[in-house]
């Protein structure tokens, strides 16, 4: 018989069922419009039906007077608050920010953009009153497209922006890339496009709101990726009141993807709201107002050019992106293509010569920002497709050209040629899951088996993404340095009580959207102090009773916020190994704790075990001289370096040679993520990464028309992928250790969506190669394909 | 615009064909309701603004499925309980086989035949493979009830010859002969799942040659349209690969207005009309071999 201890020691790496899936699948779970609070009333929100527009003025008259209505509110009653912060701009260059406001007052630049709101008794006679608003509109002329907003003669958006240019980035050395390409013996020039996407959580947004006049007090809810960070936002930057006078609350969220990372004008306008009526206020939007209103991702055009020597030694790598920033900026949009695209532009390869210009632009289009892998899925497009096509225009094997271009396992901690900013890649041994994939694939036998379906007329292909990326974001002194442009630290918080019973419970600054935060820490709570997982806790989403965090994206909750964690845990231990060599009046330096006991080393009979030792710290009357009472700790890590998973997918296609159909085969992933602490939710994030990489490839794509119209406005027509699309995906690991932290743990939540795109579109490339169709952009709809291979074949 | 929410409207629901044949004459601007899966979507997004809905939705009776010769089926059958009939496999298997086709579970558990029909969307699948089989549809209003054969009932998008007041309460698919095959191939859109383009065919074969054939494509145009002149190029010869792929080069012919939009254009789509016509003949062919 194994004892609790034994079992818990194991935990960390075991694919423990997740602790939170009782509640979601019985439907107990608490979602934000779940929340009643008496005397309720509901918000609806007049959006603009034009892309750009002036509003001349705004009669709420009729609206006011309809029955059930209990306020009808226009920019104009919210002019004392400044417009959202921009917290996240481009660094070391000006970034020309403009941003929304609680509703707009003169102006909207997209469809979409908040102009009115109606407080009501029910959301039927909010929204019933809506259609009683009048606004006198002023149609302006258009720009949706990134490169014609860019171009002179486009009409403008905002007097402050020139050209509508939001920043001109770059990084990397300018001449010597040039340079490099001059000399280089073959030179690959392509447009790419990486095309809008909607990112689509199950839940939509919402928010609602009380207000104490007595304390001044707001509590808002919202759901969010990151609370404290919705909090010290709105409280610094637009009431301009205390921390302390803000309580945000995040209920169960139902998926992000990077959308509820942000300040939204509407969670500004219900804290105002709730003040104004008296009375709590809530708002959730609608599937059509998440297309129109809510973030969208990527959005990038850009022309690379790659120099390479004929043996496929690449030398030198140079990319413009125009990147579509929408009508106003959300809350970290300049930062998404800057720091998180452009300085990941060395991929996985050894490249002597980089440099990258970013063009942020304004356009008549919904907002854009950081959506799922954020800046390195179209970092990863552009490496790995420019790699694809030096292969293509050398006629050498893909395979081939990336591991003579890897960076070899011997040159890490790597800088790649200073675009990271002194940042450097932790560890990678890059061929190890290639080899495996490879192996999985059985990449020789796909090749004859290839051969022979050309010789039959048919198109199959396969594709390849060697992939980096970064995740754990970030050292301060790093991402909050001037040049950097975040202007804020990103370490992670934890604190750990253990209580009189030995129960644990755990509070922590970042905030699942989906994640299974309570099982992962859970697992690591119980692993170091040997507990039985039922005995943890781990409380979330509320700033009144979580220590400051700056929440769950980029792939940080477990390198950054399972990192401090594991180091309250180290503190917990050292005090339990104080109070147990007190209780077993031995030496602390002889006190050896593991498995939930503490003993003198060499007497394992004699031990105290973890409850018994907090029972003793909580009632404290016979403690170690000047040992505080009571099992408590918290933790501030901050990371002395980002962590950089790696990997190897490929995508095995068949082309319907009339109707130009992708057909997935086979989907093969091979991720490198360090140290796995739960298997089930590493696979079950790899999986939907995949899923929504794959979906960028085939088959999204968010598309305005060009009076700046969202035609793919609902799930009618923007095609979320179902899971009949796919084959069953062929995932494995390989485990390369990393250093940056003591858990060894590099971040798992994006290298679906980052890898997997690029990989699918080669696989299609290799399929059309014999049409001499070397690239087409995203998606690859049947109907693209068709025209492509109609038109080769002439 | 963003609303999700529909106007108010009343609700009655009736218990029994005459009740929601008399409410439906007697409430202004009413509509009736079975599944709601095309009507309550126009509603919430308030593209559509009845004063009053009629549920027939438990009007016992309408969801027979019955073969006697043809085969009957109830408007009040679900597009679920059609495609797992017994009945309706047995006498024809295409009209189960496209069933099972639409949209997804949840759509197949709530969506009706007769609230498919009546609605006429242009993506449906079941408008063309009705007219293909030269089906007829029962409608029943305040004047009883009249027959109304596939080719008249479907006029055009959201279009059909229900007079107001009228109900679909049943449709017919005729007996077909021995001999004879039918086969429905739709190329769905990603998102809704709706057809881009679905062509039904439906062919005769005695002794190897090919005696009647009736080849019809939705999605690409609406009302569906018959593809005559290539039906007609494979009547009298042989049920060869060759004679099809003739055939269904003639598809284009009979879709001068093909709907074009973001997914697909109209050349693409009569592209596609002519491949999938091909491999629904095919198929056709190879069930209606003895």
């Amino acid at each position: 018989m194994t004892t609790v201890a034994e079992e818990t020691a194991t935990l960390v790496g075991a694919p423990v069922k997740r602790v939170e899936d009782a509640r979601l699948i019985t439907g107990a779970a608490k979602y934000l419009d779940d929340l009643k609070l008496p005397g309720m009333t509901y918000v609806a929100i007049l959006r603009s039906p034009y892309a750009h527009a002036r509003i001349k003025s705004i009669d709420t008259t009729k609206a006011a007077e309809a029955p059930g209505v209990i306020g009808v509110y226009t920019g104009k009653d919210f002019e004392h608050l400044p417009a959202l912060p921009c917290a996240w701009q481009a660094g070391g260059v000006e970034n020309l920010v403009n941003t929304p406001r609680a509703l707009e007052i003169d102006r909207v630049t997209f469809t979409g953009a908040g102009v009115a709101a109606v407080v009501a008794e029910t959301r039927y006679a909010a929204e019933d009153a809506l259609e009683l608003i009048d606004v006198d509109w002023e149609p302006l002329d258009v720009v949706v497209d990134v490169e014609q907003a860019a171009a002179e003669g486009a009409p403008q958006l905002h007097e402050n922006a020139p050209g509508n240019i939001v920043m001109d980035w770059s990084t990397g050395d300018a001449a010597a890339t040039d340079q490099a390409l001059a000399d280089a013996e073959v030179v690959v020039k392509q447009r790419l496009v990486n095309q809008r996407l909607i990112p689509t959580p199950m839940e939509v947004r919402g928010a609602a709101a009380t207000y104490e006049p007595a304390t001044g007090e707001y509590t808002v809810w919202m759901s969010s990726q990151d609370p404290h960070i919705m909090r010290l936002l709105m409280t610094a930057f637009v009431f301009g009141i205390p921390e302390t006078k803000m309580r945000c609350i995040a209920l169960h969220v139902g998926g992000g993807f990077g959308t509820k990372i942000f300040l939204y004008h509407e969670y500004v306008l219900m804290a105002a709201l709730a003040e104004k009526v008296g009375r709590p206020v809530k708002w959730i939007e609608t599937r059509s107002e998440n297309y129109a209103a809510t973030t969208h991702g990527r959005d990038h055009v850009t022309y690379v050019e790659i120099g390479a020597d004929r043996d496929g030694t690449i030398t030198a790598l140079k990319a413009k992106t125009y990147a579509n920033l929408g009508g106003v900026l959300s809350t970290i949009a300049p930062g998404i293509p800057t720091t998180l695209y452009g300085r990941m532009l060395s991929g996985a390869y050894r490249i002597p010569n980089i440099h990258c210009q970013v063009l942020g632009v304004y356009t008549n289009t919904g907002m854009v920002d950081a959506y799922r892998g954020a800046g390195r899925p179209e970092a990863t497009y552009v490496v790995e497709r420019a790699v694809d096509l030096v292969a293509n225009e050398l006629g050498l094997d893909p395979v081939d050209v990336r591991r003579r271009n890897f960076i070899p396992p011997d040159a890490f901690p790597y800088d790649p040629v200073g675009i990271l900013r002194g940042l450097r890649y932790d560890s990678g041994e890059y061929e190890k899951p290639l080899d495996r994939a490879l192996e999985i694939v059985d990449y020789d036998g796909f090749r004859a088996e290839q051969a022979e379906a050309r010789k039959q007329g048919r198109y199959r292909g396969i594709g390849f993404s060697t992939y980096v990326e970064i995740c754990g974001a970030a050292p301060s002194a790093w991402i909050g340095t001037v040049g950097e442009g975040w202007g804020a630290s990103m370490w992670e918080s934890a604190n750990i009580r253990v209580h009189l019973t030995g129960k644990v419970a755990v509070t922590i600054g970042t905030q699942p959207q989906g994640q299974g935060h309570q099982t992962t820490v859970s697992q690591v709570v119980a692993s170091e102090l040997g507990i039985p997982i039922e005995d943890v806790t781990v409380e979330i989403g509320d700033t009144l009773n979580t220590p400051f965090g700056y929440g769950t994206y980029a792939s940080r909750s477990a390198a950054v916020g399972a990192v401090a964690v594991y180091n309250s845990l180290q503190k917990i231990k050292a005090k339990a190994r104080r109070i147990a060599a007190h209780m077993l009046e031995a030496d602390v330096d002889d006190i050896v704790f593991e498995e939930g006991k503490a003993y003198v080393k060499g007497s394992p009979e004699s031990a105290k075990t973890i409850q018994e030792i907090a029972g003793a710290a909580a009632l404290a009357y016979d403690l170690p001289e000047g040992e505080e009472p009571f099992l408590d700790d918290t933790t501030y890590y901050d990371p002395p370096n980002c962590t950089f998973p790696f990997g190897t997918h490929i995508a095995v296609v068949e082309i319907d040679a009339e109707t130009g159909e992708t057909r997935l085969e086979r989907y093969v992933a091979v991720d490198d993520v360090g140290k796995v602490i739960n298997p089930m939710i590493v696979d079950g994030q790899v999986h939907g990464g995949i899923a929504q990489g794959i979906a960028q490839a085939l088959w999204e794509y968010g598309v305005y028309d060009e009076n700046g119209q969202l035609t793919t406005a609902s799930l009618m027509d923007y095609a979320v992928p179902k899971a009949d699309f796919f084959p069953s995906f062929e995932v494995d690991r390989t485990e390369t250790p990393t250093d940056v932290n003591p858990m060894g743990v590099k971040g798992a939540g994006e290298t679906g969506t980052i890898a997997s795109t690029p990989a699918v579109v080669n696989a299609v490339m290799d399929a059309l190669a014999p049409l001499g169709i070397r690239h087409l952009d995203m998606p690859l709809t049947p109907e693209r394909v068709w025209r492509a291979m109609e038109q080769a074949k002439g | 615009m963003y609303t999700m929410r529909p106007a108010e409207f009343e609700y009655h629901r009736a218990t029994s064909l005459d009740e929601a044949i008399s409410l439906l004459g007697e409430l202004p601007d009413s509509r009736p309701l079975a599944g709601g899966h095309s009507l309550l979507p126009m509603m919430r997004l308030r593209l559509a603004t009845p004063a009053a809905l009629v549920d027939i939705g438990r009007i016992s009776g309408l969801d027979g499925i019955s073969g006697n010769g043809g085969l009957t089926i109830g408007a009040l059958a679900t597009h679920a309980e059609v495609a797992g009939s017994e009945v309706a496999i047995g006498i024809a298997p295409v009209i189960p086989e496209t069933a099972a086709m639409i949209g997804d579970r949840q759509v197949r558990s709530c969506g009706t035949m007769g609230g498919s029909v009546a609605h006429a969307d242009p993506g449906a699948d079941y408008p063309t493979v009705l007219k293909a089989l030269g089906a007829t549809i029962t409608a029943t209003g305040k004047g009883g009830e009249r027959d109304i054969a596939a080719d008249d009932f479907f006029l055009g998008i959201l279009e059909t010859a229900l007079e107001p007041g009228e109900l679909v309460t049943s449709v017919t698919v005729p007996e077909t002969a021995s001999g004879t095959g039918a086969a429905y191939v739709k190329h769905g859109h990603p998102a809704s799942r709706y057809a881009v383009v679905g062509v039904a065919a439906v062919v005769a074969v005695e002794d190897g040659t090919c005696t009647s054939a009736q080849l019809t494509v939705g999605g690409a145009v609406s009302p569906p349209a018959h593809a005559t002149s290539a039906a007609e190029a494979l009547v009298g010869g042989p049920a060869s690969e060759e004679a099809i792929a003739a055939a269904a080069e003639k598809v284009g012919e009979s879709l001068p207005e093909a709907i074009g939009d973001n997914y697909a254009s109209a050349e693409y789509r009569t592209h596609l009309a002519e491949v999938l016509a091909k491999r629904a003949l095919a198929r056709a062919f190879e069930r209606a071999a003895p």
